[in-house]
């Protein structure tokens, strides 16, 4: 059996690369992935301690942020779209209305 | 033994996937690492004796949620200019520095709770249905039905939320006709 400890150090590091996506990708969409990945990261260690503590308590929330990642998957796709029909890029950068 | 080789396989490709996702300029070989990623975590969950999680995992993110990512950049149409100028090598690498730095304190913090000197670090033997579909839907519709009955509220508002972003408003529709 893999120690649990292994699999936190995994989801830290993934939740690392998932925050390195958002501030190093300027694509919206990608840091919207990004964010998606921190989610699992997250999960990941949920399942992780759920295993330790021989209780089936952390699958439920897993299943929870499942149905939240999808709701916010369908909001978030539904600004890009938004986004990209009004400013006809999808380049973070180029949106620095609030920065003058 | 065999689990360690299996762990270390899936978090090479875990890891790999992630860090090929957020490197990619192009979107859709980004959604398609993600799927090496996310299909690398299925197998550490059930690792974890996680089964029917992985299984969601697999059918609800790559199947549904990414497929909708990749939808979406169809419906943009995305050429070459949308995807940004590259990036200068300082501003990249001091991005890179400061997310491990936020690596390192993550692993300082799991150290310090100090999971040495707990009985679970050994992970405890489980009962053989654990993380089965019967075991979590249990827990799911006695403990957590509540919680469950919210959720679809939660898929309520966003679906009313996404068709009323995407719809074209009336101001869109008088400035095509113009």
């Amino acid at each position: 059996m893999v120690p649990i400890e292994y699999f936190l150090l995994l989801s830290a590091l993934l939740f690392a690369i998932g925050a390195a996506g958002v501030i190093i990708s300027r694509n919206l969409i990608i840091m919207f992935m990004a964010i998606e990945l921190m989610l699992n990261a997250a999960n990941l260690a949920i399942i992780a301690f759920s295993r330790m503590n021989n209780v089936v308590d952390g699958h439920v929330f897993v299943f929870i942020v499942f149905t939240i990642a999808a709701a916010e998957a369908a909001v978030g796709l539904a600004i890009i779209i938004m986004v990209f029909r009004n400013r006809e890029s999808i380049n973070a950068d180029k949106f620095s209305l609030l920065k003058r | 033994m065999l689990d360690l080789l299996i762990f270390y396989f899936a978090a090479v490709f875990a890891v790999g996937g992630a860090i090929m996702m957020i490197m990619q300029r192009n979107p859709v070989a980004s959604v398609l690492y993600m799927v090496v990623s996310l299909v690398a975590q299925a197998i550490l969950y059930v690792q974890l004796s996680a089964l029917f999680v992985g299984a969601l995992l697999i059918i609800i993110y790559t199947g549904a949620i990414l497929v909708l990512f990749l939808f979406v950049i169809m419906l943009l149409n995305l050429r070459g200019e949308h995807f940004g100028d590259k990036q200068s090598n300082m501003g990249r690498t001091s991005k890179i520095i400061l997310s491990l730095i936020l690596f390192v304190e993550f692993a300082a913090l799991f150290k310090q709770i100090g999971f040495a000197d707990r009985v679970g670090t050994q992970a405890v033997d489980v009962a053989e249905d654990f993380g089965s579909v019967e075991m979590v839907a249990s827990h799911l519709f006695r403990e957590y039905l509540y919680p469950f009955e919210l959720t679809s509220i939660l898929l309520l508002v966003a679906i009313v939320g996404a068709v009323i972003m995407a719809r074209k408003d009336k101001t869109d529709r008088e400035r095509e006709e113009a």
